[in-house]
């Protein structure tokens, strides 16, 4: 005999309407999209895989791919350390918590659009100021707007600038919660600075640490707004990222299917990758 | 392993502190014999954390020297102090097992490595966690963590003294008393100075060869649990240990007798000084029921298993008195009789009447 209460679901139901209006059912509209051919006029054509295949294997999507992830990858190397080092060196007690804190919080409260116009005119050869800095004072060769070095090294110090704080201040969280007794044990055991950090901070920051690298990753690679108002995917394809490129197709060609098709791949590497990190970095506590 | 002697220790955690009032500690002077288990006895708030991590070395005092063997080490950081000390809440390295755990402080300390695995394997049959060595000491129980966290302490064998601060708070109660025993059984096989902090009497006087019981900085007696129970130096010390605690009445010394609610109270011995307020002090272990005496108004009996507990009224003065025989009914009028070697006259506090000589 099933005894069981199912009246629970009743609960669930106003979330799974929001979720479906939300999230499933324009999901289900680029799944649709996906596999159909449209020349306008509501007409469609079944088309498969046809577009999953196509994208696939273009020389554009995969050069795009390869820069998102070479985009990410940076991300993650300078700003997960660097947030760690901030974090480290942030006081614990006292007057400059608060200054620091509302310091670290202001470049996250800033919109993305603006963010990019402000580094674009920072940025900008004669016109911005480390733009003239660079080239007129300091004599460095210096022009985003050309070179896709320049370009690259823009975007990636401008979402430094804009994204470090977010994993100083889950460290800084972690840091706190450490209680005094730690650091007294260790100096009684004659442990050195390093091993303080490895053995204690670290292992007490790791859940907010696994949690900023998840959100740093999901949020640079679907990073839109900023690089597309900065560069605009420029100079040439240099700085073109998987969803600069997506928006290209789908609203610039109007390509509906290729664009849906590029879509669920899109996210199904992230929903993958997003996998990867968490099971790496919780495998530790499964054991 | 050290004599530990605290010369004139006073500590403010204020800056510059005006009178006694700003300090957290006042004016200690002590000395605790090599190899002895000292109990630092006191509720919250008394200093004697304070007195912990100063002789740890985590503090370090606003005036006086910590001596160990006569080499003053006020000045010197913890891990050049050769102490131990377990905190309150267990301090685990969670990424370690508990083996990595036990030789961390040897290996910080640069011993060989042959040395580390006798050692630890010593410290972990000590301890009964030799069948734990190779798990991760993170998913351990508090009881098995706190044992872990003692034994980073007791590992290392150049250790002057190894201090407890509350470390039973966060064990169950059941287990509470195996982990005393083993605490004990402990100081006796490594014969190191352990200096245990607790608010729980119990604890301190199971544990401890003699207690420092200290109240708002100050130290109001040092002595065995004997001592403590049977002859309190101060009514705080009467009134914190005993359960109940020493009845402290108000009163008039005349000579070597007192006057309490206007009966004559016969006392240990003569009173000495004279001013201040005074409080006739004697335990409730002391006090009998008779056919003459003082008479009392029996308000409540609580049987508490071993004994019962009587509550009574002396004209404003509530006493109690602990029987083991059937007690008075409440409501009933009694006579309370005081055992004159056992009733004390404190001044301000402090004992006022000399003892008589046995």
């Amino acid at each position: 005999m099933r005894t069981e209460n199912q009246k629970a679901w009743f609960f669930v139901l106003p979330v799974l309407a929001l979720v479906a209006f939300n999230a499933l059912v324009p999901m289900m509209t680029v799944v649709n999209y996906s596999v159909q051919e449209t020349f306008g006029n509501n007409q469609f054509f079944w088309e498969g895989l046809g577009w999953f295949e196509q994208i696939l294997r273009s020389d554009r999507f995969q050069a795009a791919l390869g820069r998102q992830f070479l985009f990410t990858a940076l991300i993650l190397m300078i700003e997960v350390p660097l947030g760690i080092i901030v974090a480290l060196s942030m006081p614990r007690k006292g007057f400059w918590v608060p200054v620091c804190l509302v310091l670290m919080a202001l470049p996250m409260l800033i919109p993305w659009n603006v963010v990019g116009s402000m580094w674009n005119i920072f940025t900008l050869p004669k016109i911005g100021l480390l733009g003239y800095f660079l080239n007129d004072v300091l004599g460095i060769n210096y022009d985003m707007t050309q070179q896709p070095l320049s370009a690259w090294i823009t975007i990636v110090v401008m979402d430094v600038w804009h994204w470090t704080s977010l994993v100083v201040l889950l460290c800084y969280a972690g840091l706190v919660s450490i209680p005094d007794a730690y650091y007294q044990a260790a100096k009684i055991d004659g442990a050195s600075p390093w091993s303080v950090f490895r053995y204690i901070q670290l292992p007490k920051m790791k859940t907010v640490l696994t949690i900023a690298v998840l959100l740093r990753f999901m949020d640079s690679f679907n990073i839109y707004t900023e690089p597309f108002v900065l560069t605009g995917g420029g100079p040439g394809n240099s700085t073109t990222l998987l969803s600069i490129d997506l928006v290209k197709i789908a609203l610039g060609q109007f390509d509906l299917g290729p664009a849906a098709a590029m879509s669920l791949i899109y996210f199904a590497i992230t929903l993958l990758v997003s996998w990867v990190f968490y099971t790496l970095m919780t495998k530790d506590d499964a054991q | 392993m050290a004599q530990i002697k605290l010369s004139n220790l006073r500590h403010s955690y204020m800056p510059s502190p005006q009178g006694p009032q700003d300090y957290a500690l006042k004016e200690i002077d002590v000395t605790w014999r090599d190899g002895g288990a000292y109990a630092l006895l006191g509720p919250s708030g008394c200093g004697k954390s304070t007195l912990l991590n100063i002789i740890s070395g985590l503090l370090t005092p606003s005036e006086g020297q910590i001596l160990f063997d006569d080499r003053d080490v006020t000045a010197l950081p913890p891990d050049q102090r050769n102490i131990a000390q377990v905190f309150q809440f267990p301090v685990i390295y969670d990424t370690m097992t508990v083996g990595e755990n036990l030789a961390f402080p040897l290996k910080n300390r640069g011993v060989d490595p042959a040395t580390i695995k006798r050692r630890v394997d010593e410290i972990a049959e000590m301890l009964d966690v030799t069948d734990m060595l190779n798990t991760r000491a993170s998913g351990l129980s508090p009881d098995n963590k706190q044992k872990i966290s003692m034994g980073r302490g007791l590992v290392r064998d150049d250790v002057n003294a190894v201090m407890f601060d509350e470390p039973l708070t966060v064990i169950d109660p059941h287990l509470k008393w195996k982990l005393r025993s083993k605490l004990k059984e402990l100081h006796q096989r490594v014969k190191a100075t352990m200096i245990y902090v607790t608010h729980d009497q119990t604890e301190a006087l199971t544990f401890a060869d003699e207690v420092v019981v200290m109240q708002e900085g100050e130290v109001v007696q040092i002595g065995t649990p004997v001592e403590l129970f049977e002859r309190p130096q101060h009514t705080f010390v009467g009134h914190f240990i005993g359960s109940p605690g020493m009845n402290v009445l108000p009163c008039e010394a005349r000579g070597d007798r007192a006057l309490f609610e206007g009966h004559e109270v016969a006392l240990e011995g003569p009173v000495a000084g004279s001013g201040g307020r005074t409080d006739l002090g004697i335990r409730p272990e002391y006090v009998g029921f008779g056919p003459e005496g003082i008479p009392a108004h029996v308000t409540k009996v609580a049987d508490i298993g071993r004994h019962y507990v009587v509550s009574a009224m002396v004209g404003a003065s509530p006493v109690k008195a602990v029987t083991e025989h059937a007690p008075p009914e409440p409501g009933s009028q009694v006579f309370l009789q005081f055992k004159p070697e056992q009733t004390r006259v404190y001044r301000d506090g402090w004992i006022a009447t000399e003892e008589r000589a046995r």
